[in-house]
């Protein structure tokens, strides 16, 4: 292919992304999943790099996961939204971004499903104003939070304190990264680099010093699926879906895993243990599994945070393998300590005596 | 199922590199007709048999193109040659002498 056209597809999978000034709207469940995320993403852009996030009580869910499970009408969850983003210009913001890739996903559908339908977006706002009395508006730029990490990259490898290379071969980390599927794949150039080219993780690993793998099912889904979780009978192809990504990465043997949704890490993560449990196999070093992590999470070990703030201790697999790779010092005994030094108990152990 | 309720389901990847193609050359030599199968079905919605056993003429053809030569034949076995499935192919293949020509081939 001529150099000029190869530019001119990547130009289509680029984003703009303004610097500044954005409503921040948290995830329904990324806080008891991986509760330091967010905290740390708003303490990284706010404390650390100094922009302007605001964010208030007042926003609720976006109803992505009721309408993904049908539960609640389209129309249902267009009037959530509209109040989200009435939300927004209340408090005086036009750049909005959200923490959620289902939310993500729901808000570009929404937007793009108003901009075909304007007799159905007059209707929402309508709606809003019957039940919330609040006036209608649309974000002038929507957002995922790792589009904003992505943006400034490299200030934050400018305040590093480590980097995603092993301290004792001084070789980088091999890292697999993970997009949320709602986040390009359902509008691939509403995201940076889409589906085909995932460039917005890959970026992040490249300036902390990371390498990213290319593996075959790099682009497959997790495995979480709402109508496949939700229902227990399902679970199995839930299962199989992260147990075939892993098959595929196998062979790479990736020190981490970096993910920008809700769901993917958690998955990955959980699922670690239920394979090694239903077929006796772990995929990282030493029998253990492959630490995951969220961006904010990476993020946040790259700036020098204590791991502990950051809620490692709440994931499944132990990140220590890669908080020593990286030279990261953390005290054992703290692991389990709550943030006024209270126990908040252990994860039980597989019983192959792995992860 | 284990001790969750649910299992992992068998894995269903195909890797094509270890799949042995030379039956399957030998038959696109003698039918090259086999590749102009679109798979819509039409064949197996109005096969007799089919409505009694196990008979599918697209399920075979994907089966032979993904190297599971076994599936193909059971997919073939029960078929009575009555050729409804040629007349209705919009592609104007002629399944009878395809089915006749793979059971040739790889039996």
């Amino acid at each position: 292919m001529i150099y000029q056209g190869k530019q001119k597809i990547w130009s289509d999978y680029q984003k703009e992304i303004p610097d500044d000034h954005y409503f921040y709207v948290r995830s329904c469940i990324r806080q008891n999943l991986f509760p330091a995320s967010e905290k740390t993403f708003l303490d990284i852009t706010r404390n650390k790099l100094g922009k302007d996030f605001f964010e208030t009580e007042h926003h609720t869910t976006c109803g992505g996961i009721a309408y993904h499970c049908d539960a609640i009408p389209q129309e249902t969850s267009m009037t959530i939204i509209a109040r989200q983003f009435a939300l927004m210009h209340k408090y005086g913001y036009e750049n909005y971004v959200c923490s959620c890739i289902t939310s993500f996903g729901l808000y570009t559908e929404t937007l793009e499903t108003w901009h075909e339908f304007p007799e159905l977006e007059a209707k929402i706002a309508d709606n809003l104003w019957k039940t919330c009395k609040l006036e209608f508006a649309k974000p002038k730029y929507l957002a995922h939070a790792s589009d904003i990490i992505y943006k400034f990259r490299n200030l934050i490898a400018a305040q590093a304190k480590y980097k995603l290379i092993n301290k004792k071969t001084g070789q980088p980390l091999k890292v697999v990264e993970h997009i949320g599927c709602h986040y390009g794949k359902m509008f691939p150039s509403k995201s940076v680099g889409g589906a085909e080219y995932p460039y917005v993780l890959a970026g992040m690993i490249e300036a902390w010093g990371g390498e990213v793998i290319d593996y075959p099912e790099r682009r497959h889904c997790c495995g979480y699926g709402f109508r496949q979780y939700h229902v227990r009978s399902n679970r199995g192809y839930s299962l199989s879906n992260t147990h075939k990504k892993f098959e595929s990465m196998e062979p790479y043997k990736p020190d981490m895993i970096i993910t920008n949704c809700p769901g993917c890490p958690y998955f990955l993560d959980r699922w670690q243990y239920v394979i090694s449990e239903l077929e006796g196999k772990t995929y990282g070093e030493n029998g253990h599994g492959i630490p995951v992590f969220t961006y904010e999470e990476v993020a946040g070990l790259v700036m020098g945070y204590n791991p502990w703030d950051l809620g490692l201790q709440m994931h499944q697999v132990g990140p220590e393998p890669v908080l020593d790779k990286m030279g990261i010092p953390y005290n054992p005994e703290d692991k389990y300590k709550g943030p006024y030094g209270k126990d908040i108990g252990r994860p039980e152990l597989p019983s192959c005596g792995c992860l | 199922m284990g001790k969750f309720g649910f299992a992992l389901s068998p894995s269903s990847r195909i890797n094509l590199d270890e799949v042995d193609k030379v039956k399957f050359a030998k038959l696109v030599e003698i039918e090259p007709d086999v590749l102009k199968c679109m798979a819509c079905g039409s064949c197996t919605a109005s096969c007799t048999a089919g409505k009694f056993v196990k008979t599918s003429m697209r399920s075979a053809i994907l089966a032979l193109q993904n190297g599971k030569n076994e599936d193909a034949i059971n997919f073939l076995k029960g078929c009575l040659l009555c050729g409804k499935c040629t007349m209705v192919c919009p592609r104007a293949i002629n399944t009878r002498h395809l089915i006749i020509s793979i059971l040739k081939v790889y039996q």
